[in-house]
């Protein structure tokens, strides 16, 4: 069963995504934090990341770099979750090894389609 | 004691005295160190307007008028205050082109008129022959004083042969002397310095004089001012004739002895002479615009205390109060002083007017028409200045004479005063030729000449005609039935006009002919080009393009010029106009080109020797070509002035528009960077309204798309839903009214209330939610009830924002929060405080801005209370718009953060 790790400060986005995940049949881990976020990553090595941007401490674009940078984690799959619609905030996320960019709010069916199609392009 | 053999030497040894100074200062010259290049000797040497008018008459005619003798001072007063503008013009215009009178000027502006000059030059000659008349009468009257008193000196006077006359001797001694050291050069150029330094000396010796016998009189006499002021008092006649109504003419009079002074001053020769001629350095006006009128207060300081003295006294004839006063008191050494002193009034004044009518004569009168004569021209090397002195020195004796006669023959009938006033009219004739032809390019020659023969014939008619007729030379029906007995010509009232003192009388009538005229006749008649371009040379003198420009383009050899300038000047001279330039000059090459410079050099050295149209007569007779026209001078003046003029706004637009840029800059740079914030913050806004609707929107779309649910979980999701939908309208609201609070539009209800009990509200509102947080709060409220003027729902709004904020900062194990409220300086003090990490000192304005949650947070438990980051700043936007503030520092109690909301007590609510 492929993990998910969710890094997000808001507990309710927390709790939708968790149940979404659980329904479309991962397994699930959460992050409120940046710090958080790279531990989890260390310890329950998770399949996917859902990563927000505006978190409390690092923020989530360093986080990505602290992924992309180390060798375990180059290669994770990062899916960026986050209400900065902007297009230099997107540009930022694909240019520092996002995998893709999904804005806030959210389609739920978009977001389990996305996560799937990042999955099935690892496995390849 | 008062021999005539000491009164004599003391005369001579005083003329030595004189004589030596005038030697000096003359040698000190020809050695290049001036002496007289000073602007106190300056100003001591335009004292020679103080004649021995000032010194016996202004007495005697206070005496009789009251103080309307100060007037003769306040003119030249006013002058002088005016020489930045007039005086400095005429001093400028006259070193340019070398004048040497006051006809040499005024022929000078109108086209170096030879007619005009000469004009001018008699008529001189006339109106100041009588004042020359005067200083003899003074020195003869104050000599026989002094001699016979205190018998009248009348006895003396009418009884002596024509030989024994005083008179007489002193107008020839006087002319010995002023031939001596006025004219000992050869080079008879137009400055003096050896008689100017002569003349200052002669202005210390008379103030000195003056002020001695002034003080004897108040100190020594009447023991101090008081005591001669309180004796008058008590004599009705006396302190009425101080009284200001005392001068004739009443208010008229005023104006007209204020005008005619002031106009004398310009007009006199003598005055020219030395206020213009003789100057050295323009700069030295400067000085003597003040130290001149300082001089006249001290010499006229005494002439109302003697004047009254005398009168209280009974000395006899007030003209002679200042030797009587200290002979009546038995005193020897003042009274001799006191004669010294009028002498070298008298003497100072006859020395400087004689030389200036001598120049005249020479140079108006007898130089243009020699000039006419061919034989001249023949004439031997340097013979020409020879015969220049002659004719000076002829002319020096003529005049002295003249003057002898007019006081021999009808003398006796006016007093001192009256003869200044007579020829002060006749000089002022000159000031509108001289005057408007320093401002008014358009007046020419003719309306100058006929304007001046008017005004002088008025004059002639109306004062001098007069004089003749009361000395008995004509009949003395008419000054009171007019000619051939009609009424309206009477000379002293023109066309029925009485009131006037007759001065003023014959100001008005000779002013208005003579200005009517030059005007009048300027505006109908063409001047010549060389008029043109003296006008425009003289209007324009103070221009400054006009000081470095060369006024002469004109073709001549070196030889030729220098030819002329030893013929006329002499080798010295001549040598001294070519060798400015080049030292041990020798003429080599005398069949080259001469220079403009060297021209125009030539022809001011012809012009201060000879005058300049006997000049201009000499440099056309060997230069081919014109002085430089009218219209190139013009063009010069205004090409400059119109291009100064275009740089000038020029230079203006430009700084300008480097301005409007500097502005436009800035207001764009302000422009991007409010643009910068809004966008910040409508990123902002809507990644914090994002946050809510990802939450609603999730749970709507996992609510639709999944029907199985289990019901506890389902109602979770609602609830979660309606929670951020709450969320939402709050954090909308808090836009808006932060929207309002910053555009101003928000409407503040501010009206007088109690923020105790406000307090107290607000506690009770939000009393639930600390329970549930378990916050211990503490409330210490000092005043109450605490007036201040406010929005109560704001208000509260603010304080349930701070005390909300708080216990969500709160230490999260044992939250305490304090409420403090308290008055000091007439303010009251809304203090919150709470027991969290508090705010570090960087941080805290950081707090105030919009969604600048702090991302820091609770370092221990790395989470961060939920808010929308516009709570803070619009607590503070409201409590400046309500005229307080509100601002974080260090708790003092509980160690976190103390948010303190300060607002003005309201006052009579």
């Amino acid at each position: 069963m492929a993990k998910v790790l969710v890094v997000d400060d808001e507990p309710n986005i927390v709790l939708s995504i968790e149940f979404l995940m659980e329904q479309a049949g991962f397994e699930v881990t959460s992050a409120a934090d940046g710090e958080q976020a790279l531990e989890q990553v260390a310890t329950h090595t998770p399949d996917v990341v859902l990563l927000d941007i505006s978190l409390p401490g690092i923020s989530g674009f360093d986080v990505l770099e602290a992924l992309r940078s180390r060798p375990a984690t180059a290669l994770l799959p990062v899916i960026m979750l986050t209400a900065h619609g902007r297009e230099v905030e997107r540009e930022k996320g694909f240019a520092l090894g996002a995998n893709a960019y999904i804005t806030k709010p959210f389609s739920t069916q978009a977001l389990v389609d996305q996560v799937q199609a990042v999955l099935a392009e690892k496995t390849l | 004691m008062r021999t005539d053999a000491l009164i004599l030497s003391a005369v001579f040894g005083y003329l030595g005295l004189l004589f030596l100074v005038a030697a000096w200062g003359d040698r000190r010259a020809e050695q290049g160190r001036s002496i007289i290049n000073s602007p106190t000797v300056y100003a001591l040497s335009i004292a020679v307007y103080c004649t021995a008018w000032t010194f016996y008459g202004s007495v005697g005619r206070a005496a009789q008028f009251g103080p309307s003798f100060l007037l003769i001072y306040l003119g030249p007063t006013l002058a002088m205050m005016l020489s930045p503008f007039i005086i400095r013009k005429m001093v400028r215009i006259a070193a340019r082109q070398r004048l040497t009178s006051i006809a040499d000027f005024i022929s000078a502006r109108y086209g170096k008129s030879v007619g005009l000059g000469a004009l001018v030059a008699l008529i001189s000659l006339i109106t100041i022959t009588p004042y020359i008349a005067l200083q003899l009468k003074a020195i003869t009257v104050s000599h026989a004083v002094l001699i016979n008193y205190p018998q009248s000196a009348d006895s003396i006077l009418y009884n002596e042969r024509f030989w024994m006359d005083r008179s007489l001797w002193v107008a020839l001694v006087l002319a010995v002397f002023i031939i001596l050291f006025g004219t000992r050069h050869l080079d008879a150029s137009e400055r003096h310095e050896g008689m100017v330094a002569a003349i200052a000396l002669e202005s210390l010796v008379k103030l000195v004089a003056f002020l001695a016998v002034g003080i004897f009189v108040v100190f020594i006499l009447f023991e101090g001012p008081g005591a001669l002021f309180a004796q008058v008092a008590q004599t009705p006649a006396l302190s009425q004739l101080m009284q200001l109504e005392s001068v004739p003419g009443g208010a008229t009079g005023w104006v007209g002895m204020l005008l005619l002074a002031f106009l004398a001053f310009l007009t006199l020769p003598r005055q020219f002479q030395v206020l213009v001629v003789e100057n050295v350095d323009e700069q030295h006006l400067a000085r003597a615009s003040w130290l001149f009128p300082l001089y006249l207060l001290l010499i006229n300081l005494f002439v109302i205390p003697i004047a009254l003295a005398g009168l209280l006294l009974d000395a006899g004839d007030p003209d002679s109060f200042v030797l009587t006063l200290p002979l009546s008191a038995g005193l020897e050494g003042l009274p001799l002083l006191v004669f010294i002193g009028g002498l070298s009034a008298a003497t100072g004044m006859v020395i400087v007017e004689t030389i200036a009518l001598s120049t005249m004569v020479s140079n108006q009168l007898i130089m243009p028409l020699l000039l006419r004569s061919k034989a001249l021209h023949a004439d031997s090397r340097g013979g020409l200045a020879r015969l220049l002195l002659r004719v000076r020195r002829v002319a020096i004796v003529l005049i002295l004479l003249l003057g002898y006669l007019y006081h021999a023959l009808i003398g006796d009938t006016y007093s001192l005063v009256t003869i200044g006033l007579v020829s002060f009219v006749g000089a002022a004739q000159f000031a509108p030729a001289l005057l408007i032809g320093l401002y008014w390019r358009g007046a020419t020659r003719l309306g100058a000449m006929y304007g001046l023969i008017a005004g002088f014939l008025i004059w002639g008619y109306t004062l001098l005609l007069p004089g003749f007729a009361q000395s008995g030379w004509l009949d003395a029906a008419l000054l009171t039935d007019g000619p051939w007995g009609v009424g309206w010509l009477t000379p002293y009232a023109l066309f029925g006009l009485e009131e006037w003192d007759i001065y003023s009388h014959s100001l008005l009538w000779s002013m208005l002919v003579n200005v009517g005229l030059l005007v009048g006749i300027s505006l109908f008649t063409r001047p010549t080009p060389l008029e043109q371009t003296q006008a425009a040379l003289f209007t324009e003198a103070l221009h400054p393009n006009l000081q470095t420009t060369p006024l002469q383009r004109g073709q001549t050899t070196q030889g030729a010029l220098y030819e002329l300038l030893v013929r006329y000047l002499g080798f010295k001279a001549a040598l001294r106009v070519f060798s400015k330039r080049t030292h041990n000059f020798e003429l080599t090459q005398p069949h080259l080109p001469a220079s403009d410079d060297v021209i125009m050099r030539a022809e001011q050295a012809l012009a201060g020797s000879l005058g300049n149209a006997s000049a201009r007569i000499l440099i056309n007779s060997v230069v081919r070509g014109e002085a430089l026209d009218i219209e190139s001078i013009l063009s010069m003046l205004d090409t400059t002035t119109q291009t100064l003029e275009y740089n000038r706004q020029l230079k203006q637009k430009s700084d300008e528009l480097a301005r409007i840029g500097q502005d436009l800059q800035s207001a764009n740079d302000r422009l991007r960077e409010l643009d910068r914030l809004k966008d910040e913050f409508v990123a902002m806004v809507s990644h914090e309204l994002r946050t809510p609707l990802t939450s609603i929107r999730a749970f709507a779309e996992i609510l639709a798309s999944h029907q199985d649910i289990p019901e506890s979980k389902r109602q979770h999701f609602l609830q979660v839903m309606v929670l951020e939908s709450q969320r939402l309208s709050r954090l909308i609201d808090e836009i808006l009214d932060l929207a309002r609070l910053e555009s101003g539009r928000m409407p503040l209800n501010a009206v007088p209330l109690d923020l105790a009990a406000l307090a107290d509200h607000s506690l009770e509102a939000i009393a639930r939610l600390q329970e549930e947080r378990n916050v211990s709060l503490t409330v210490a409220i000092d005043e109450r009830p605490a007036r201040v003027i406010g929005d109560p729902d704001r208000l509260e709004q603010i304080i349930i924002n701070l005390l909300d904020n708080a216990s969500k900062f709160a230490n999260q194990e044992d939250p305490r929060v304090l409420l403090h409220l308290f008055k000091q300086n007439q303010h009251i003090y809304l203090c919150i405080e709470d027991n969290g990490v508090g705010i570090e000192e960087k941080e805290r304005e950081q707090v105030f801005e919009k969604f600048n949650q702090l991302l820091s947070g609770d370092q221990t438990t790395g989470k961060r209370p939920k808010g929308s980051g516009l709570g803070l700043p619009i607590s503070r936007a409201i409590a400046t718009h309500l005229g307080g503030r509100l601002w974080v520092e260090n708790a003092q109690v509980l160690n976190g953060a103390r948010f303190v909301l300060r607002l003005s007590e309201a006052v009579n609510i």
